[in-house]
C-alpha cells in the first residue's frame, strides 16, 4: 500500500508490454532449448542435406548441406539476441515480427536436427505446404466472405465435407467437371441454409454453424454407408492433373512450389487477388463491408442488408465448395467418413490469423499448411517423436494462433449479431 | 438506438424483437413461454425430424428406387415397407420390451452427463464443443486408476470417478483458461483439444501403463473386477451404476444453477458478463470454473463408457459419438437439467432402437445422427416446425422474454 | 414549398405512440419538435423517414402525397435525416461514408474515389463545413462526425433536413457552431426539423415550436411569445420544478481522494491524463463535460473496473487503486453505472435477482453456497415499495420495466445500505421526469445523511442543479472548478471546450 503523497510515477506494465516481455521470455527458452537439444545433444559430424530440387525438375540435384550442430548454435545465438531485444522493450511494436523471425529460425534448426545425417527433400515439403494449405485458405476465404457481412460461419467444416462428398459421387458418375459443379452447388446450398437460419429465424449463428456440421457429417456418413458401399463405382473420383507453367516452373525452388500445380491451386491464388480487389476497391466491396461494420448505417442509405448477406454467404459457400472439390478431385479419390478432420476449424483460425483479409488468409493458410506438411515429413523421417504427437501438430498450432500469440485482431464490428429492422 | 424508455409502460418505440436479442438462449429456442407450449415444440421437432428421416430412408432405398422405374406401385410399396420395418424396429428396440427399456436407459446414461455438461456451459454463455475430448481424458484417467491401483471395489470406483472428474475438468479448464486470459474462442479451442485428446489417447494406449500386454494395437488391458461399474439389475440388463450417478448429476446441476450462489454467478455471466463484472463478480475465474465443472461432468460420462462397457477394454474410440450428440441434447432440453434428462432418454431410445433397426432393416446407424441434426434444426428454428404443422405462435410471444424453457 | 404530416396515427402493442399528429414545415424555416423522452417524436420521425408505416394519416410534400416504405423513398423525396446515433461506419473514411449508397464508379464497379472526394469537397465548401475527406471516422471528434452526417444528407440533395437530438453530445460552444450551420442551411432555403427535449435550445434557434406529449401534438407556438416554464408545462402536463431544492451543503472529511491518476482507454490511448479529485462527506461534486473526455474511464478506474497506469485512489483513507470492484463495494460505496442496461442490470434477470446482484453472496441471502430465495424475495418486495418501482411483481424480468423504473431498481439496490460514497454516472439519462425527480431527491438525501457524492453527467443542467461544486473534464484532465451559484453556464461551457478560466 503506497501512501497518497507524491511517489515517483511508476508505470504499471500494460498488457501489451507484458506480452512483449513474455515473447522475449519464450524466445530465451527456445534459445536454450535449441542450444542444448539441437546443438550439444547432437554429434558434431552430422550434416543435414536439404534437397532443393525434385528428381523431375529440369535443373537437378541442387542441395543445401548444413552441419546440424553449427546451425543450432547459430540459431541459438539469433534467438538469444532477439529475446534480449524483446525483454527490454517498452512497446509492443514489432513483437510479432520478432516472434515470427524467431520461430522461423527455430523450425530451421529443428529440421536440421530431424534430418541430421539424412537427406531431406525441402522442396518436397514446401510443395506440400502449398498443396496442404489450399483447403485451409479456401475455407478461410469462405469465412471472410461471410464474416465481412457479419455472419459467423462455423459450418465451413460441414460445407467442405458435404461438397467433397458431392464431388466424389458426381465426379465418379459424370466426370471431373460434374464433380466440381456438384461441389459448388452443395457448398452454396449449405451457405444459403446457414444464411436462412441466421437471417430469417435469427438463430444464433454459432448454433446454426454447428447444425450444418452435424447435418453434413450425419448425411454424408449415412449416405456413404447406405449408398456408396453398395455402389462402389460411385466412390472413385477422377483426379485433376498438375499443369506446369512453362518456364516459371523450372525455377529451382519456387518453380515447384508455385508453378507446377493443378488448376485449383492457381484458382486459389487468383481468388485471393480477386477478393482483395473486390473487397477494397469496388462498390460491391464497400457496401458489403458496410453491412458487416454498421448494418443500420447501410440500411439507412438504402443498401439491403439481408440480400447482401445472403449473396455474400452463398458466394462464400461456393468457395467452400471449391475446397471440397479440391479434396475429392485432387487428393483422395475415395470419400471417407469425416475426411475433413477439422480442416474447417483450422480455416477459421486462419481467417482470424489473417485479420479477415484475403492476403492474410493466404499467408495464414500457408503457415497451417506448413504445419501439416511438417507433420507428414517428420513421420517419414522417423524421428524419435511418436507419430501420434506429430499428428497433433496442426491442432496445437491452431490453438496457439487462436490464443493470440499474435495479438488480438478486430473482427467486423457487427460480427455475429442478427440485424433487426425496426 | 434512441433511448426512449420513459413512461411507466414498456417503450413502444423500441422494436419488440430487439429486446429478445441479448438472450442467446431465447434466440436459440425461439423464445417460448408456457409449460405446455414448451413441450409442444420439442415434441413436434422430434416428430418432424422422424418424418424427414423416413423420407431419407425411402429415397435411399436403392432397390425400391430401381423398382419404381418399372412398377411404380410395387416400388412405392417396397419403399413404404422399408420405412415401416425400419421404424417398427426402432420403436420396439427402444421400448418394446424390458430389455429394450434397459438398453434405452443404458444408452441414455452417458448422454445425460454429456448433455448436462454442454447445457451448463450454455447457461454461462459458453459453447463447450469439447465434450468428446473431455470424455476421453476423463475416461483415461479413470482407466489409469483402474489398471494401476489396487483397491477393493467400494473404494476403487469412487477413486476412479474422482480421477475422471479431475481429468475432464482439467481438459476443459485449458479451454476456459485460454478464453479467460486470451479471449480465444472456446468453439475453436475445444474442437482442437478434441483432436489432441484423441491422439494423446492413441499414444497412451501403446504405453505399458495402459496397453494390454499381449497386444500390439492401442487397446487397454482389461479392467479388474473392482474397477468395473456394477450392473444394478443383473442378468442381461446392462444398466449400471452409471445411471444412478447420471440422475444424481441432474439434480446436482439443478441445485447448482438455481439454488447456489456459484450458479447465480454462472447465469449472470451467461446473460451479461459486463454487468456481472460491475456487480463485483470475477468473470475470468467463473469462466474457468464453469468449464471445469462442465468438463468434470463430461469426464464422468467418459468414465461411464470406459468402466461400464463389457469387455472392459478401452480403445481410442470409447467416447463414440456422444460428444456430438451432447450439443443436440442440450439444445433439445432447453439447457435445463430436466429437459436434458428427457432429451437423453429420447436419444437413448433412438440409439437402442437404432441398433435393432440396423439389424432388421440394414439402415445404417448414422440415420440417427441425421435425425438428431434435423432435431437441432427444428429446435433452433421453431418457426419451421410451426410452418410444417401449422401451429399458431403464442399470442404475445414477441413481446415476452424468456430465459429458455422452464428456466 | 412545404412538408406536411397530417393526422399521423401509429400504435404498437399496448401503446399509442402517435395519436392524430399533424405538423408542417416550410422551406427556409426551422421547426423545433419538443417533447419528453417517449412522447412520440422519434416514432413520428421514423415514419417520416420510411422506417415505419403509419396506421392512419399521410405525409405530403408540396401537396403531393408520398409513399414512404423505406429510407430510399424518403431520400428520393428530398427528406434527409441526421440521426442521434450517427449512421457512420467508424473504420471507413469520411468520403467512403458520404458516398456509401451513391458511389461514383468506373467501369466494372470500381470505386472512383477521386470523384467521391470531389463531392465531399464541393458540399463542404458550399455550406461551410470544414472536413478532411480522407480522415477515418473513428479518429474524429463527435462534433466533426456530425458534420459528416450533414454532408451525407446534403449529398443526396435533401431539401428538408431532420435532426434527431443533435446537441446531445456537443459542448455549448459546439452547439453555437451547430446553430450557425443550420441557420446557414436555412438561409440557403432548406427546411429544418430539429427534435429535442432541450427547451432552451429550441427557444433560441427555432422559428416555430411544436410540443408533443403522450403521442399527441399539444401546441404549435412562436418561441418569442412563450416562456420556458410554459413550454416545460406543455411538455410534461404539469408545472415542473426546474431546480432541485436542497439545503446548504455541510461538507466534512474527504472520503474519495484521487491523486494524479492516469489511465488508458480500450484502444490504448490516454483517457485519464493526470486527474486529481477530492470529494468530501456531505457534498455533491459534479463532473461536467462532453462524453468522451475521459469521464467514463475515470469512473471505471475509481470503481476498480479498469486498471490505472499510475496515480492513486483512496476511499476513507484506504488505498484502493488496485482494489477489485467487490472490495470497493464492501467499503460502503454505491455505484450507479453509466449504462443501466449494459452494466447496471442483467436484463434477463428478474427484479429480485437484480436487487441482490451485488449482495447475493452475503448473509442472509446465502449461507455458504446455498442461496435463500425466500429472504431475497422479501427484501426485493420491500425495496420495490420503498423506492416506488412500478413492476407487476419482483419476479418480472427487468427488461419489461421502463427506463425510469430500471434505474430505480439500480438505485434501490445501491442505496439500501449504509452508504459513505455515491458514484453516479449519467443517473437520469433517458428517463421520464417523474423518475428524474425521484432519483435527484434520493441523491440529495444521501448527501444530507453524510455521504460523499460524485456525479458525472453530460447534461449541464443536471450538474448545475445537483452539485455543490462543479469540476469540468476535458481531454482527460480537470480543467476548472466552478461554483454553480456564482458561475454561469457560458463560463463552464467554455471550460468544457478546453478554454480555461
Amino acid at each position: 500500500m503506497t501512501d497518497t503523497s507524491t511517489t515517483p510515477v511508476k508505470i504499471r506494465a500494460t498488457p501489451e508490454v507484458r506480452r512483449a516481455r513474455i515473447v522475449g521470455g519464450i524466445l530465451l527458452v527456445l534459445a536454450a532449448f535449441v542450444f542444448w537439444f539441437f546443438g550439444l545433444n547432437v554429434m558434431g559430424n552430422l550434416d543435414a542435406t536439404f534437397k532443393i530440387t525434385l528428381p523431375t525438375d529440369k535443373i537437378k540435384d541442387v542441395k543445401m548441406i548444413l552441419n546440424t550442430r553449427t546451425l543450432a548454435f547459430v540459431v541459438a545465438g539469433v534467438l538469444a539476441f532477439l529475446s534480449g531485444i524483446q525483454l527490454r522493450r517498452s512497446t509492443e511494436k514489432r513483437t510479432n515480427m520478432a516472434l515470427a523471425i524467431g520461430l522461423f529460425f527455430f523450425i530451421f534448426a529443428f529440421l536440421a536436427w530431424a534430418a541430421a545425417g539424412k537427406s531431406f527433400s525441402l522442396v518436397g515439403m514446401l510443395r506440400s505446404t502449398v498443396i496442404l494449405s489450399v483447403p485451409i485458405t479456401l475455407g478461410a476465404l469462405s469465412g471472410i466472405m461471410c464474416e465481412r457481412v457479419a455472419i459467423v460461419n462455423i459450418g465451413i467444416e460441414g460445407q467442405l465435407l458435404a461438397s467433397a462428398f458431392a464431388a466424389t459421387i458426381l465426379g465418379s458418375a459424370f466426370g471431373l467437371w460434374a464433380g466440381v459443379v456438384g461441389a459448388l452447388v452443395v457448398g452454396a446450398l449449405l451457405g444459403a441454409f446457414l444464411a436462412w437460419l441466421a437471417i430469417r429465424f435469427q438463430v444464433d449463428q454459432i448454433i446454426a454453424g454447428v447444425v450444418i456440421n452435424i447435418f453434413a457429417l450425419g448425411m454424408t456418413s449415412f449416405l456413404a454407408t447406405r449408398v456408396l458401399s453398395k455402389a462402389q463405382d460411385l466412390n472413385s473420383a477422377p483426379q485433376f492433373k498438375a499443369i506446369k507453367i512453362p518456364f516459371l516452373s523450372d525455377i529451382p525452388l519456387l518453380g515447384s512450389m508455385f508453378f507446377n500445380h493443378n488448376f485449383f491451386i492457381y484458382l486459389m491464388f487468383l481468388l485471393v487477388i480477386i477478393l482483395h480487389i473486390g473487397l477494397f476497391y469496388t462498390r460491391w466491396g464497400l457496401r458489403s463491408r458496410s453491412v458487416g461494420e454498421h448494418p443500420r448505417a447501410a440500411d439507412t442509405v438504402g443498401i439491403n442488408v439481408f440480400t447482401t448477406r445472403y449473396r455474400n454467404v452463398i458466394l462464400g459457400g461456393l468457395i467452400a465448395g471449391l475446397g471440397g472439390a479440391f479434396l475429392s478431385l485432387t487428393q483422395i479419390s475415395r470419400f471417407e467418413e469425416n475426411m475433413t478432420a477439422g480442416i474447417g476449424f483450422i480455416a477459421l483460425a486462419a481467417m482470424i490469423f489473417g485479420r479477415w483479409k484475403p492476403f492474410g488468409a493466404l499467408a495464414a493458410g500457408l503457415v497451417f499448411g506448413f504445419a501439416r506438411a511438417l507433420q507428414q515429413k517428420l513421420g517419414i523421417l522417423a524421428t524419435p517423436i511418436p507419430s501420434e504427437f506429430l499428428l497433433m501438430t496442426p491442432y496445437l498450432v491452431t490453438i496457439i494462433v487462436v490464443a493470440g500469440v499474435v495479438g488480438r485482431a478486430r473482427a467486423p464490428a457487427a460480427d455475429g449479431e442478427p440485424y433487426v429492422k425496426e | 438506438m434512441t433511448e426512449s424508455n420513459d413512461t411507466n409502460h414498456p417503450n413502444p418505440e423500441e422494436s419488440p424483437t430487439k429486446r429478445q436479442l441479448p438472450n442467446f438462449l431465447a434466440r436459440v429456442t425461439g423464445g417460448n413461454t408456457g409449460w405446455l407450449r414448451s413441450l409442444l415444440i420439442p415434441t413436434l421437432a422430434v416428430l418432424a425430424a422422424l418424418i424427414f428421416g423416413a423420407l431419407f430412408i425411402a429415397l435411399t432405398d436403392l432397390e425400391a428406387l430401381a423398382l419404381l422405374k418399372e412398377d411404380f406401385r410395387g416400388g412405392l410399396s417396397l419403399m413404404t415397407d422399408g420405412v415401416s420395418v425400419a421404424y417398427k424396429a426402432l420403436f420396439t428396440g427402444a421400448f418394446g420390451s424390458i430389455y429394450g427399456l434397459s438398453e434405452t436407459l443404458f444408452a441414455a446414461t452417458p448422454l445425460i452427463l454429456a448433455g448436462l455438461s454442454v447445457a451448463l456451459g450454455f447457461r454461462a454463455g459458453l459453447f463447450n464443443i469439447g465434450v468428446n475430448g473431455q470424455m476421453l481424458i476423463g475416461g483415461m484417467a479413470a482407466v489409469w486408476v483402474g489398471l494401476n491401483i489396487t483397491l477393493p471395489g467400494y473404494l476403487h470406483i469412487p477413486l476412479a470417478l474422482v480421477a475422471a472428474v479431475l481429468g475432464g475438468a482439467l481438459w476443459a479448464g485449458i479451454a476456459g483458461l485460454l478464453k479467460a486470459k486470451t479471449g480465444a474462442h472456446e468453439v475453436i479451442t475445444t474442437i482442437m483439444l478434441n483432436f489432441i485428446a484423441f491422439f494423446l489417447i492413441e499414444y497412451l494406449l501403446t504405453t505399458p501403463a495402459f496397453q494390454d500386454p499381449g497386444r500390439n494395437n492401442p487397446i487397454s488391458e482389461q479392467l479388474p473386477l473392482s474397477a468395473r461399474l456394477p450392473d444394478i439389475f443383473g442378468g442381461d440388463y446392462r444398466v449400471s451404476l452409471g445411471l444412478i450417478i447420471a440422475v444424481a448429476a441432474v439434480f446436482f446441476v439443478l441445485w447448482l444453477l438455481y439454488k447456489s450462489s456459484p450458479g447465480f454467478e454462472f447465469r449472470a455471466v451467461g446473460f451479461n458478463p459486463k454487468a456481472s463484472r460491475y456487480a463485483g463478480m470475477n468473470v475470468e475465474k467463473l469462466l474457468i470454473l464453469v468449464m471445469g465443472v462442465s468438463g468434470g461432468l463430461a469426464g464422468i460420462a467418459g468414465a461411464n463408457q470406459a468402466l461400464g462397457l463389457s469387455p472392459y477394454m478401452v480403445t481410442s474410440g470409447f467416447a463414440g459419438t456422444i460428444g456430438f450428440d451432447s450439443i443436440a441434447l442440450a439444445l433439445l432440453g432447453g439447457s435445463h437439467p430436466l429437459g436434458v434428462l428427457w432429451a437423453s432418454i429420447l436419444f437413448g431410445a433412438m440409439k437402442a432402437g437404432g441398433r435393432s433397426m440396423q439389424a432388421a432393416a440394414q439402415i445404417p446407424l448414422e440415420l440417427v445422427t441425421v435425425i438428431q441434426a434435423l432435431v437441432i434444426v427444428f429446435i433452433a428454428a421453431p418457426e419451421l416446425v410451426r410452418a410444417i404443422f401449422r401451429v399458431k405462435p403464442p399470442e404475445k410471444e414477441k413481446t415476452q422474454l424468456t430465459k429458455g424453457w422452464g428456466g | 414549398m412545404v412538408l406536411e404530416l397530417r393526422g399521423i396515427t401509429k400504435s404498437f402493442p399496448g401503446v399509442l405512440a402517435n395519436d392524430d399528429v399533424s405538423l408542417s414545415v416550410e422551406l427556409g424555416e426551422i421547426l423545433a419538435l419538443l417533447g419528453e423522452n417517449g412522447a412520440g417524436k422519434t416514432t413520428l420521425m421514423n415514419i417520416l423517414y420510411g422506417l415505419y408505416t403509419p396506421d392512419a394519416g399521410e405525409v405530403l410534400v408540396d401537396g403531393q402525397q408520398l409513399q414512404l416504405s423505406s429510407p430510399s423513398d424518403s431520400i428520393n423525396a428530398g427528406i434527409g435525416m441526421v440521426h442521434q446515433h450517427f449512421m457512420l461506419v467508424p473504420v471507413f473514411t469520411v468520403t467512403e461514408n458520404v458516398i456509401l449508397g451513391i458511389e461514383p464508379t468506373k467501369i466494372g464497379g470500381f470505386l472512383d474515389m477521386k470523384a467521391g472526394e470531389k463531392i465531399v469537397k464541393d458540399i463542404s465548401g458550399r455550406y461551410n463545413l470544414e472536413i478532411d475527406p480522407s480522415a477515418l471516422i473513428e479518429n474524429l471528434p463527435v462534433g466533426i462526425q456530425q458534420r459528416v452526417e450533414i454532408i451525407k444528407v446534403l449529398s443526396r440533395e435533401a431539401r428538408y433536413l431532420v435532426f434527431d437530438e443533435p446537441t446531445a453530445v456537443l459542448t455549448p460552444q459546439e452547439v453555437e457552431e451547430f446553430f450557425q450551420i443550420i441557420s446557414g442551411l436555412r438561409e440557403t432555403g432548406k427546411g429544418i426539423i430539429f427534435i429535442s427535449h432541450k427547451l432552451k435550445e429550441a427557444i433560441e434557434i427555432a422559428d416555430r415550436i411544436v410540443v408533443m406529449r403522450d403521442g399527441k401534438s399539444v401546441a404549435d407556438v412562436d418561441p418569442e411569445k412563450v416562456t420556458e416554464e410554459e413550454i416545460a408545462e406543455l411538455m410534461v402536463g404539469r408545472p415542473v420544478e426546474l431546480v432541485v431544492s436542497k439545503k446548504q451543503a455541510e461538507a466534512g472529511e474527504p472520503v474519495l481522494v484521487v491523486n494524479d491518476l492516469f489511465a488508458l482507454d480500450d484502444r490504448d490511448h490516454t483517457a485519464v491524463n493526470g486527474v486529481s479529485i477530492e470529494v468530501r462527506s456531505g457534498e455533491i461534486v459534479g463532473i461536467a463535460g462532453v462524453q468522451g473526455n475521459g469521464q467514463t474511464e475515470l469512473i471505471e478506474a475509481i470503481t476498480g473496473i479498469r486498471t490505472s497506469l499510475s496515480g492513486t485512489v483512496s476511499i476513507h483513507g484506504q488505498d484502493v487503486t488496485s482494489a477489485l470492484p467487490r472490495d470497493i463495494h464492501r467499503m460502503n460505496v454505491a455505484h450507479v453505472p453509466e449504462d443501466r442496461q449494459e452494466s447496471g442490470l442483467i436484463i434477463n434477470f428478474t427484479v429480485a435477482e437484480n436487487m441482490i446482484l451485488d449482495s447475493y453472496y452475503t448473509q442472509p441471502y446465502s449461507k455458504g453456497m446455498q442461496m435463500d430465495w425466500d429472504i431475497a424475495h422479501k427484501a426485493a418486495e420491500r425495496l420495490v415499495k420503498e423506492y416506488d418501482v412500478r413492476t407487476p411483481s419482483v419476479d418480472t424480468q427487468v427488461s419489461s420495466l421502463s427506463g425510469g423504473n430500471q434505474q430505480k431498481v439500480i438505485v434501490a439496490r445501491e442505496f439500501d445500505r449504509d452508504v459513505g460514497l455515491v458514484i453516479a454516472s449519467q443517473p437520469t439519462r433517458g428517463i421520464d421526469v417523474g423518475s428524474i425527480e425521484y432519483i435527484h431527491t434520493r441523491i440529495v438525501e444521501e448527501r444530507d445523511n453524510g455521504a460523499a457524492v460524485l456525479i458525472v453527467s453530460s447534461e449541464l443542467d443536471e450538474v448545475m442543479a445537483l452539485s455543490d461544486r462543479i469540476l469540468v473534464m476535458y481531454g482527460g484532465k480537470i480543467v476548472g472548478e466552478f461554483d454553480p451559484k456564482k458561475d454561469s453556464t457560458t463560463e463552464i461551457g467554455l471550460a468544457m471546450l478546453g478554454g480555461t478560466k
